[in-house]
């Protein structure tokens, strides 16, 4: 067997649905190439939609809305609790309501320099210009934004932009957003246009003569495994981000159903890509389960900074003003505190591997309120973080108002996944991937309040358009049902893979590996990563692998409600995900984004990204497990926003 | 609209509301002519004569009253049907308690259910007492309710049962009234300590008012 | 820090279930209540027992999955979801109850994980505004009074985990059926559905069985997200104008 890291690279893949012209026509040219369904015959056609977060909820509901017959599958035992609706801030639109210079342009500049130019300019003008609808779309389904005594909506800036172009309902946005198209979903349930099958998991992609013509997926109360077969399938199942363990995604959130997309040969796009964000309670101990983020509005007041001593264990209080290094404003003078997110969480990671961390385990810096209490007020600053302020006690039992909080990054989103043309479509034809699932929209970092604005983006509007031309010309008239080879390889593939984690009865626990890879991959594979480091992730994957399937214990049995195999069943996927995102990371030796390798920076130690050689998408194609995958590469064409490099000393 | 509301758990506790409404306007008129006790058995039987030639010439001797009657039967009847059927339903949605039980919400909520059924029982006894005599102690004399009223309170269990019921009716009341202001929407966060305090007389004002006459019979002030 | 945990065990929906106990030992104050029993979980899988299945998933208080009846309160001492619930609140030495939301609308499924999908179909009865996409008008078309789009919220942040119903006495989701009939009646987009909304969701809600209520008030104490009391007060005027209004 060949080393995982040999790979080859293969042909281009080449996004051949965005028409040519100017940007801002390109949507309005493919609606009008693409083929329409008769409204007659829309509900002959069923289409299984994996997923009820913003762009899973949203597009069941549209789809149901024009006709189509909607199966749709939520893990979660009711579509209202999908992930999305944890989002805090807020949610971007081109609305210009502020009249400070705002514009479909603007917001498309920003984003494909704020993904630091390793996104689409096509599919990001898109966005921009639907920004505007998503906006209208929700207050018209009674999304209650935040408004002001005039009664208008209020919008906020967010992110480090010029122009105040976020929405939002004080720090629910999600929540919010989730809600209206969970009540949207609803309608068209109780009006029989969409099957919900809750608590019911996505365990494989069934494809019949190279098309994506439904799925396996186990109900998680009974364990049963059943078939699902459909014209189309649309995954809308998030980010993987719980690779890493740690993260501020749900405890369920998983990379199950990309993953075994990707499997029957959806390629996966820039997995290395992931978002750390930088203001996040740290952790306590090793019985942490998940973290929780705060909002990065407190870097505008509070100062972060750590002991000048190595293993400096005195209360924040008793370490006196010269003995503390005040490190950002001390490495970037212009911009201090409010460096970018991944500036902030490489600092911070910096310092605490140099020994200077606080808190428990050495992993935390201080985010200390103690001059702005001085200079503002307390009641200013009760004002202004009062509920922040609360949340942290709450957690922490510390009050942050006496003592500086205490703040280290943690993984927060994954801008990779399924490969998708401008159609939303996978390689896999009849497959589709929206919301966070997709690679599309953010290149290699995400701009705040941009990921609510791309799940409903796709979900409402992008989708239900696009899926119109491949089910028009995939008419499917010969159903396919369970006594296909293909149908009964993927359901024996699941059967037998459950089955085997449950004969291991080993010695350890699915958390037990889940962390040791989410250690090795926040090690390796987090806020930097070097040639070095990726190379003996690669080596140690392999073996964690096989350690799982020779030591874990899965109690219980496959017929019943059983977390533990929900979860190990999980590992699975994630064991051989972590894998491609050390080889994506290794093969992108350049820093852009949220990725940065050590190798690749400027002599002021930012980021340096290398254009000429890897201004691409990088999709894999999947060969084996434990085998090198085939790189595919998407070239990226800048014609509208020209790459520059970013300077923040 | 009647099926509507009577296929309704909130159309049934509407009714339940506005019957208990309409016994709690009787009742507090029920008080007033209570304390005319205090004035003599001239005036008090007078007024308890004047109850039956109430609205002549207009209406008939005793109309009015029957008509009174009549509603209040009314409104106990569709009263006590909604609690049952409502309690019936309120189990059912619970059959399981808690193992970690604790008492919660305050004595006049937890005890509605029982104290309407020993109000039902004291409205059986009552009217058997004092309005047919049936079971009055010592000759009942229609026509003289003065003379009756000191009868019933001149035996231990007279006082016993109707001072233990008056006790029950002030929680129904402090309780029942506040929830009828909810069920018809009455309530608001502004408005609740206008209710709760409204609540609160009414059930002290109703259940002083008739306790004093047996203890103005038993002290001897009324004799 | 040392406990004994007392936890509900039920294999199925059909199966007896009953109080089990358990130890447990070394835990943190600054653990939260859900990864205590993950320390209990991990050691019972090494048992070779079954762990204790319970609902989780954002574990930051706004997902709504977490449901534990702790020491005979809905999401337990402090007012917070159970996720959010942490440790500290107990002390060393502790015994503590763990059970599951009780209310036949609520079936067991497993352990301390119950059924809440009457919820949602509470909300498909009409927990919705009908504007299908691509219909919508300009957002600014209709501006909401800033008091109408605070009471909006206020009621919109239901987070629909089941807490009012586990709390009641009578098993009764008058809380949070008012919350999503106050959400959307009191803003101008719901207005054309708003008689039809509120009687075809209370419809709903006595079809699965929930209790009425009798304003004992344990919903609102139990709920984390501080749906106040009258709001059920507000729904029963909707409902009384609705059902004044709709002829059926």
């Amino acid at each position: 067997m060949t080393d995982y890291s040999h790979y080859e690279t293969g042909a281009p893949v080449v996004d051949t649905k965005a028409p040519e012209g100017p940007v801002a026509e390109r949507w309005d040219t493919r609606r009008f190439q693409a083929k329409l369904v008769n409204p007659a015959n829309r509900r002959k056609h069923t289409v299984i939609v994996v997923g009820t977060g913003l762009a899973g909820g949203s597009a069941g509901a549209t789809l149901a809305e024009q006709g189509y017959h909607v199966v749709q599958f939520c893990f979660q035992d009711s579509p209202r609790r999908a992930h999305s609706v944890a989002a805090q801030g807020g949610i971007n639109a081109a609305k210009n309501y502020r009249n400070d210079g705002d514009s479909i342009h603007r917001l498309f500049y920003d984003t494909v320099k704020g993904g630091d130019f390793r996104a689409r300019e096509s599919n990001v003008h898109r966005l921009a210009q639907i920004s505007v609808e998503i906006i209208d779309q929700c207050v018209a389904q009674g999304v209650p934004f935040a408004r002001e005594y005039g009664g208008l909506l209020d919008n906020r800036s967010f992110g480090g932009v010029q122009v105040s172009r976020t929405f939002y309902a004080r720090g629910q946005t999600g929540q919010q957003l989730l809600l209206g198209a969970y009540q949207a979903l609803s309608r068209q349930i109780a009006a029989g246009n969409v099957e919900l099958h809750a608590r019911t998991e996505m365990l494989d992609l069934i494809v019949v003569d190279g098309k994506a013509r439904g799925i396996v997926a186990r109900d998680l109360v009974t364990g049963k495994i059943d078939t699902y077969f459909a014209d189309a399938v649309v995954l809308a199942s998030g980010g993987y981000g719980n690779v890493f363990y740690l993260s501020t995604n749900a405890m369920n959130s998983n990379a199950t159903a990309v993953w075994r997309a990707h499997r029957r040969g959806a390629y996966f796009a820039n997995p290395c890509f992931t978002q750390i964000h930088p203001t996040c309670i740290p952790r306590t101990g090793d019985h942490q389960s998940k973290l929780t983020l705060m909002s990065e509005s407190l870097r505008n007041d509070g100062r972060i900074w750590v002991p000048k001593a190595k293993g400096d264990d005195r209360p924040a209080n008793e370490i006196p003003e010269d003995e503390r290094d005040y490190y950002l404003e001390r490495i970037y003078p212009a911009f201090g505190n409010l460096v970018p997110r991944d500036i902030a969480s490489r600092a911070a990671k910096n310092v605490c591997d140099e020994g200077r961390g606080v808190g428990p385990g050495g992993q935390g810096v201080y985010l200390d309120f103690a001059e702005a209490i001085q200079r503002m007020g307390r009641d200013k600053v009760e004002e202004k973080y009062g509920n922040l302020f609360d949340m942290y006690a709450r957690i922490t039992a510390e009050n942050p108002y006496e003592t500086p909080m205490r703040i280290y990054p943690a993984v927060h989103y994954t801008m990779g996944g399924l490969w998708v043309d401008y159609d939303l479509q996978t390689t896999v034809p009849g497959l589709f991937a929206i919301g966070e699932a997709n690679f599309s929209d953010h290149g290699a970092n995400r701009l705040g309040a941009s990921a609510l604005m791309q799940g409903l983006a796709d979900g409402y509007f992008v989708l239900p358009s696009t899926i119109n031309d491949y089910l028009a010309r995939n008419p499917h008239h010969e159903p396919v049902d369970a006594s296909h080879p293909a149908v009964e390889e993927a359901v024996a593939d699941t059967e037998d893979r459950l089955n085997l984690l449950l004969a291991v009865d080993g010695d350890r626990t699915p958390d037990s590996f889940h962390r040791e890879i989410g250690e090795l991959m926040w090690e390796h594979c987090g806020m930097a990563r070097t040639e070095d480091g990726l190379r003996k992730a690669l080596e140690r994957i392999p073996q964690i692998r096989e350690e799982f399937w020779r030591r874990i214990k899965v109690p219980g049995t496959g017929d019943e409600f059983n977390q533990s195999l929900e979860k190990a069943n999980r590992i699975v996927d994630y064991l051989e995900l972590a894998e491609l995102m050390c080889l994506d990371a290794l093969h992108r030796a350049e820093s852009c984004g949220g990725h940065f390798r050590e190798e690749s920076q400027t002599p002021d130690g930012e980021a340096a990204r290398r254009d000429e050689e890897f201004s691409y998408a990088a999709a894999w194609e999947f060969s084996d497990t434990g085998r090198a995958p085939v790189l595919h590469k998407e070239d990226l064409v800048f014609e509208y926003v020209h790459p520059t490099q970013r300077s923040y000393a | 609209m009647t099926r509507t509301l009577w296929d309704s758990s909130l159309g049934k506790k509407t009714v339940m509301a506005v019957s208990g409404l309409i016994m709690l306007l009787y009742l507090v008129v029920h008080m007033i002519g209570n304390l005319k006790i205090f004035f003599g058995s001239g005036e008090f039987n007078h007024y308890a004569h004047w109850l039956r030639t109430m609205g002549e010439p207009f209406l008939h001797y005793e109309w009015a009253l029957w008509i009174v009657r009549v509603v209040l039967v009314a409104a106990v009847v569709l009263h006590a049907v909604s609690a049952y059927q409502l309690s019936r339903r309120d189990i059912r949605a619970r059959p399981a308690k808690y193992v970690h039980r604790k008492p919660r919400a305050s004595y006049a909520t937890r005890t509605m259910r029982w104290g309407g059924i020993i109000l039902g029982l004291f409205i059986v006894w009552h009217i058997l007492d004092l309005t047919t005599g049936t079971v009055h102690p010592g000759g009942f004399q229609s026509g003289h309710p003065y003379q009756n009223v000191i009868d019933t309170f001149s035996t231990w269990y007279g006082n016993t049962i109707y001072i233990v019921a008056m006790l029950a009716l002030g929680l129904h009341v402090q309780h029942g009234f506040w929830s009828a202001a909810q069920t018809l929407g009455a309530g608001s966060a502004t408005r609740d300590r206008v209710l709760k305090t409204i609540a609160n007389a009414l059930a002290a004002v109703l259940t002083l008012g008739f306790i004093c006459v047996p203890v103005a019979v038993m002290t001897g002030v009324v004799s | 820090m040392k406990l004994t945990l007392r936890v509900w065990r039920q294999k199925n929906a059909d199966a007896p279930g009953t109080m089990s106990t358990y130890e447990v030992d070394g835990i943190s104050q600054d653990m939260s209540f859900l990864e205590m029993l993950d320390t209990l979980n991990e050691e019972l899988i090494l048992a070779g027992d079954d762990p204790v299945a319970f609902d989780h998933d954002c574990r930051e208080g706004i997902c709504g999955a977490c449901s534990l009846v702790i020491n005979g309160d809905a999401h337990g001492p402090e007012r917070t979801t159970t996720c959010q619930l942490h440790m500290r609140s107990f002390e060393d030495g502790d015994t503590i109850d763990i059970e599951p939301w009780r209310a036949s609308a609520f079936p067991v499924v497993k352990d301390l994980v119950v059924d809440r999908s009457a919820f949602d179909r509470i909300i498909q009865a009409g927990g919705y505004i009908s504007a299908p996409t691509g219909t919508a008008p300009e957002a600014h078309a209709a501006p909401v009074p800033k008091p109408d789009a605070d009471f909006a919220f206020e009621h919109a942040e239901c987070i629909g985990c089941g807490a009012c119903v586990a709390a009641c006495p009578n098993g009764s989701a008058m809380l949070f059926t008012s919350a999503k009939i106050n959400h959307l009646n009191v803003l101008p987009q719901g207005a054309p559905e708003r008689e039809t909304r509120v009687l075809d969701m209370v419809g709903q809600m006595d079809s699965e069985g929930f209790g009425g209520c009798t304003l004992t008030g344990e919903c609102a104490t139990a709920c984390p997200k501080g749906i106040p009391l009258p709001s059920i007060s507000a729904m029963n005027k909707e409902w009384l104008r609705a059902t004044r209004k709709v002829r059926r």
